[in-house]
This record gives structure tokens, C-alpha cells and sequence, in this order.
């Protein structure tokens, strides 16, 4: 069974990111309609319980090599994730479980791959750090920091030559501002005002390094922006509301011809950066300061306060729940991927041939 | 028929595949309102127009990137990186990206892309914009690598690029822009990895690729007036290799030599001799020899480039201690 979500009572909560004047955040227009507020929080209770079964699978040795989980951070892939079109284009990083899960990708499928089981979406050949489900939109997982805002400026590219209203989403970590890619691919969709939109998820690390210490500007995203004609988008990444109403703004945009965002999103890894990190290098306080501010308890908080009752909130985590497990389940008892996929789909022939 | 030049049959063969698919775009730095830093694209934005004859920054992770995204979501992309030494500065996104996307997907990601390139040495640019580099995209698993060396085989091999629904890299070399050859007219549409026999003989194969096809070739025509008769293989496209071709020519003259413009360790030649020692070492009579320039970066002066690049007289004065020994 899932370990119950933490509940902090709405006292203990914090009222905003800690570390953030209030000034500087962007307020997105609109509001939440209880459907989506409710379908977000499934979202987010969803993506947290299946990353601490992630985390809990790797202490017994049962995901193998690495995987990096998004623990605290899931109101970026929710908001995004309910926000987005079905045709809607996903590049996400090695730090890509949520947003897979965000698309209506199979937590089985997930959960297979990250086991290294033949159901896996992509039958072992990718792994954690590779999610792709073509079929949702999520065009791939990557674990280069870096390239696959290029490639989604790609994919842009191609829906604006051929008049699709698609967007193409890049979701990236503060480190990542700080690689050629990421001016390249800004410059060249400014320039060419192509539908997409690029989410810094501003988790205060890159790696094991504060993001502080390597880069010019205070908000690595936001900052830069300007450079690029783009406006200063710095949002609360912790409050699954206005990262969906920043998402509806921005992808409507793009959709409609109205070119890139560049939005920076702050949030916190509550985690470590992958495996087993134990994060001995964040601050004490400063943990603790965000864990009044975890994502899944200020929005349990909120819907209680718009009087959400809790037997409807307990039922949505238990429904996570039962979907956790019965993922664990088949992933656990699939048999790993035989000896007979390693030789296909090098290339579009499905073989692997390189001589005749 | 028409006398085309290899520059203009890179033009040629674009155009052919961009006039039969909308699919197709062309993407890279000073491509369209320029034709080209060496002339290869010369009308194709004037015919084509700039939505689909695209000139970018520069900015070579970006282009392909671009050309990625665009073939991953249903079209099928030319990028031009201008010199191939340029590779190094984006070598990640075909390496790690292009090449393994369909393999690490399981499928789920088709990469119908070309990556056209300016390849090689003999034009005295220096270490920096000379290299053959070739075998670098050879040892990656999951790209496609062809080098024409004629005009004809320029526009075929083109088409056969754009048609193929794997990544291709396209080596075009920069000393062959210049030269000429015979191109009918009409469609035309040749076939990845299938060499050419280009001189058939009897006492020795040599092996060579892009400019070095023409050295070995002028070779030839010495070492016949001594009575050696040298079978000339254009290897054209190294991945896939058409080892059959290859293999069933040194089973025959028992005899092989690769002409390889890139510096001596891990040249495309180590690999076919590697595979010809493995396969037909029995049929051999005598060691393998490859002629390569040796290991290091490449000088700029003439007469220092043409002291290290294989040159016809190299390639006279190997085969024949090869053959006499
Ligand atoms: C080009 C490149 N350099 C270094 C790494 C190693 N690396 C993996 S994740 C990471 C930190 C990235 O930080 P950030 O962009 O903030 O993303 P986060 O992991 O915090 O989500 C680094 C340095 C890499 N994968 N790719
Ligand atoms: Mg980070």
C-alpha cells in the first residue's frame, strides 16, 4: 500500500513560496471551475504517490539505475498536464515521470519501464529517463540538458508549417538556462513565433549546486527573457490553480499565432536530485520552509476551503492509490523484456542491419 | 543529358524531392537568400519559397533540433551544416538524439531527416574547416552515411536520402563542388548502401570514398600501363555497408587497399579490413594496406596538405610494392 499522503493542516501551510516577493509573481486571469480543481488535484495526488512507490521500488533494488522523481514539484506537470490539448506536444526531461503521467500515459506502462519489464512503454529500451508515449503527446523524454528545447522547437516548427493548432511544450530545470540550447532554441522560436511554450521549473538546483551560485541573473528563466523579446513570466510552480490559468494564457497564445512563452516556474525538489540522494547539501530551513508549502497539501487545503468535502478528497486519493498499486502490481509480475527485442527498431525497417 | 556540376547537382537533387513532397523543408545558415555558402542550394528559395527554404542563425544545435522536432511530427527535413568540422558543436543532438530515438522509443519515433554537409580536404581552409569526417558518424549506431562522388550519384543518392525514413547524414566533399559529370534528365533516385564498381580489374581492389575515388582512379590508369590491373570500388555509403560487393571483389583479386582522406585510427578502411580479414582471409595474398593521411590535424599550406592527403602517386607507389611483394 501507498503511504498516505501527508495531510498538514491548513494552519501550518504557508501563504506563498518561501523566498519570493509576492510582487514579482505573475497573477494569470481567470479562475478554476471545481471540475478542473478537483481533475488537478487528482493529478497531483496521482503524480505523488506514484513517485514515492518510484522512490520506494529503488531502496529495493526493483527500478534499477537511476531516476530522478519530481516529489514537490507536481503542480507543474498538473497544471500543465490539464491545460494542455490532446494534440498537444510534450518534451520533458530525464525528470519526466509527472509529465508522462500528466498526458494520460498508462501508470502501468510508467511503472513497467521504470521496473525494466517487457509491458514498459518502451519494453526496457528506455528506461526512467526516457518516457515516450507518441500516441498522448509525449514526444519523448531526455536526458541531455538541453537539446530537447531544439527539438521542440522542432516540433513547433512543423505545426506552424502545417497550420495545426499544436503546441509544443518544453519542461526543463533552472540548470538547463544556463546551456547554448536553451538560448538557441529561445532565439529561434522568438524569431520564427512558433507554438511553443517553455516551462523552467526553478527548483533552486542544478543537481547539487544552488542555482544561485552559477548564474548572472536572480531568476534564471525570467531574466533572461527580455534577451529574447519575450516578457518576465515568474509564477508560483507550487500552486497547481495559477500554473493551470498561466498554461491556458500562454498555450492559447501560441496556439493562436501569438508566438513563444518563456515561463519560470518556482518550486522545490522536496527529494534529492536522483536515486537515493539524501539533498545534505539544502538548507535545513529552507526545507523546511517549502515543506509548509507542498504543492499536494496546499491544494487539499484549498479545495477543503471551497467545501470540497473530505470524504471526496479521501476517495480521489484512494482511487491514486489503487492505481499505484495495481501498476506495481503488473509491473512486478511482468517478465522482463527477452532477447529478441535487442536487435529492432534501430531503424524504420524494425531491424538493425547495417551491412548486407 | 546535361553537364551538371556537383554543386549544382546538390541543387538539383533538393529540388527534385521538394517539387514531389511538401514534406520536404531546407534548413541551415545562408542557405536560401544566399544559395549557400558553396552554391549548393542555388534557386531553391526562389522556387520554393522561404517557408520551406529556411535561412537560420547560427545556431547549430537549433537547426537540428529544428530538423528533429519537424521529422519526428511528420515532416521531412534537409539541414545543412555548412562544414562538417561543425558537427562538433552539435554532434549531441545527432549522437545521443536523431540516433537513438527510434531504438529507445521501441518505435515509437520515426526520424526521416538528411543532413547534408561540406566534407573534406585539398582547399587549404586548415585543420578547422578540412576534416573528413565521416567515420565519426560511422561509429554511431543508428545513422545512415553515404558520400557521392559524382554529380549523377550526388542527385540519386539525394533522393534516396529524402526517401528513406531513417536519419542520413550526407556527405557532400567540398574538393568534388567544382568538378563535372553527365546527369540525365528526368527523375532520378539511386539506392543506399550499394558501392559502385567503378574500374574492374583483376589484381587488386582499392577501396575509396568522395574525392579520393577520382585519385584512385588516375592511379589506376598508371598502374595499367605497368600491367597492373587495379579493380576501383567507390564505396559510397558506408552505413549500410554493401559488404558484398566489397567482399566478393577482394575474394577475387585476393588483394585490398583502402584510400582514406581521414587521419590513420579508426578510419572507415579499419573497419572493411577488419571485416575482409575476418570473412575472406583466406582468399588474401597478401596483408591488407590502408592509405590514409596520417594522425594529424590537417596543415593549410599546399604543399604541406598535399604532402599528407593520399595522393594518385601514394596510391601508385602502395599498390604496386603491394602487388610485387
Ligand atoms: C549536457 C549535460 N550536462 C550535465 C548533465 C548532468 N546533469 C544531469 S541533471 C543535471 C542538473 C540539471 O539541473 P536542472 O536543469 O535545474 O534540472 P533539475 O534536475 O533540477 O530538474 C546535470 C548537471 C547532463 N545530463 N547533460
Ligand atoms: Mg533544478
Amino acid at each position: 500500500m501507498s503511504a498516505p499522503p501527508t495531510d498538514r493542516a491548513a494552519a501550518e501551510l504557508r501563504s506563498g513560496p518561501p523566498g519570493v516577493d509576492p510582487a514579482l509573481l505573475y497573477r494569470p486571469p481567470g479562475t478554476v471551475d471545481r471540475p478542473t480543481a478537483l481533475a488537478l488535484y487528482r493529478q497531483l495526488t496521482r503524480m505523488r504517490q506514484f513517485e514515492k512507490r518510484a522512490y520506494d521500488l529503488f531502496l529495493q533494488n526493483l527500478v534499477k539505475g537511476t531516476s530522478h522523481l519530481s516529489l514537490g514539484m507536481e503542480a507543474v506537470a498538473a497544471g500543465f498536464g490539464e491545460a494542455m490539448h490532446p494534440e498537444d506536444y510534450t518534451f520533458a526531461t530525464y525528470r519526466g515521470h509527472a509529465h508522462t503521467l500528466a498526458r494520460g500515459t498508462s501508470m502501468t506502462g510508467v511503472m513497467g519501464e521504470l521496473l525494466g519489464r517487457d509491458n514498459g512503454l518502451l519494453h526496457g529500451k528506455g528506461g526512467s529517463m526516457h518516457l515516450t508515449d507518441v500516441g498522448n503527446g509525449v514526444m519523448g523524454s531526455y536526458a541531455i540538458v538541453g537539446a530537447h528545447l531544439a527539438i521542440a522547437l522542432g516540433a513547433g516548427w512543423s505545426a506552424q508549417y502545417r497550420g495545426e493548432p499544436r503546441v509544443a511544450v518544453a519542461f526543463f530545470g533552472d540548470g538547463t538556462t544556463n546551456i547554448g540550447a536553451f538560448h538557441e532554441a529561445l532565439n529561434l522560436a522568438a524569431v520564427w513565433k512558433l507554438p511553443v511554450v517553455f516551462v523552467c521549473e526553478n527548483n533552486l538546483y542544478m543537481e547539487y549546486t544552488p542555482i544561485g551560485d552559477v548564474t548572472a541573473v536572480d531568476r534564471p528563466a525570467a531574466d533572461r527573457a527580455a534577451s529574447y523579446g519575450l516578457e518576465h513570466i515568474l509564477i508560483d510552480g507550487n500552486d497547481a490553480d495559477a500554473v493551470y490559468l498561466t498554461a491556458m494564457q500562454f498555450l492559447d497564445r501560441a496556439r493562436t499565432g501569438g508566438g513563444p512563452a518563456l515561463i519560470e516556474a518556482q518550486t522545490y525538489r522536496s527529494g534529492g536530485h536522483s536515486r537515493a540522494d539524501p539533498g545534505k547539501y539544502k538548507g535545513v530551513e529552507e526545507a523546511a520552509a517549502w515543506a509548509q508549502y507542498d504543492p499536494t497539501d496546499v491544494y487539499r487545503a484549498r479545495l477543503r476551503q471551497a467545501g470540497v468535502a473530505d470524504e471526496e478528497i479521501v476517495a480521489i486519493d484512494a482511487e491514486a492509490a489503487h492505481e499505484v498499486d495495481v501498476a506495481t502490481e503488473a509491473a512486478k509480475a511482468a517478465p522482463p523484456p527477452g532477447p529478441d527485442r535487442l536487435m529492432t527498431n534501430v531503424w524504420a525497417d524494425g531491424g538493425a542491419a547495417w551491412r548486407n | 543529358m546535361a553537364q551538371l556540376s556537383y554543386r549544382e547537382a546538390v541543387s538539383r537533387g533538393i529540388a527534385q524531392e521538394m517539387a514531389r513532397d511538401g514534406r520536404v523543408m531546407l534548413i541551415g545558415e545562408d542557405i536560401g537568400g544566399a544559395g549557400g555558402v558553396f552554391k549548393t542550394t542555388g534557386g531553391l528559395s526562389e522556387q520554393f519559397g522561404r517557408t520551406r527554404v529556411v535561412d537560420t542563425p547560427i545556431s547549430e544545435q537549433a537547426i537540428l533540433g529544428a530538423a528533429m522536432g519537424a521529422a519526428m511530427t511528420g515532416l521531412r527535413p534537409i539541414a545543412e551544416i555548412m562544414f562538417a568540422d561543425f558537427f562538433a558543436v552539435c554532434w549531441d543532438i545527432v549522437v545521443n538524439e536523431i540516433a537513438k530515438m527510434r531504438y529507445m522509443t521501441n518505435g515509437q519515433v520515426t526520424m526521416p531527416l538528411v543532413i547534408k554537409s561540406g566534407n573534406g580536404g585539398s582547399l587549404r581552409m586548415g585543420a578547422q574547416h578540412s576534416q573528413s569526417v565521416e567515420n565519426w558518424a560511422m561509429a554511431v549506431p543508428g545513422l545512415k552515411v553515404v558520400t557521392p562522388s559524382t554529380p549523377l550519384d550526388v542527385v540519386g543518392l539525394m533522393a534516396a536520402a529524402v526517401r528513406c525514413d531513417d536519419p542520413v547524414l550526407f556527405f557532400e566533399h567540398k574538393g568534388l563542388y567544382a568538378s563535372k559529370g553527365e546527369v540525365p534528365d528526368g527523375e532520378i533516385v539511386d539506392e543506399l548502401g550499394k558501392a559502385a564498381i567503378r574500374r574492374p580489374g583483376k589484381d587488386a581492389t582499392v577501396l575509396a570514398l568522395g574525392l579520393m575515388v577520382g585519385r584512385a582512379l588516375d592511379a589506376a590508369e598508371e598502374l595499367a600501363r605497368e600491367g597492373i590491373d587495379v579493380e576501383v570500388i567507390d564505396v559510397r555509403s558506408l552505413v549500410p555497408l554493401d559488404t558484398q560487393t566489397l567482399l566478393t571483389s577482394i575474394s577475387r583479386t585476393g588483394r585490398l587497399f583502402t584510400v582514406e582522406e581521414n587521419p590513420r585510427l579508426l578510419g572507415w578502411g579499419a573497419e572493411i579490413a577488419s571485416i575482409a580479414a575476418d570473412e575472406c582471409f583466406w582468399d588474401l595474398d597478401m596483408p591488407i594496406r590502408r592509405i590514409t593521411t596520417p594522425h594529424i590535424p590537417l596543415p593549410s599550406a599546399d604543399s604541406l596538405e598535399d604532402a599528407v592527403l593520399p595522393s594518385v602517386d601514394r596510391i601508385v607507389q602502395d599498390v604496386r610494392k603491394g602487388v610485387y611483394l
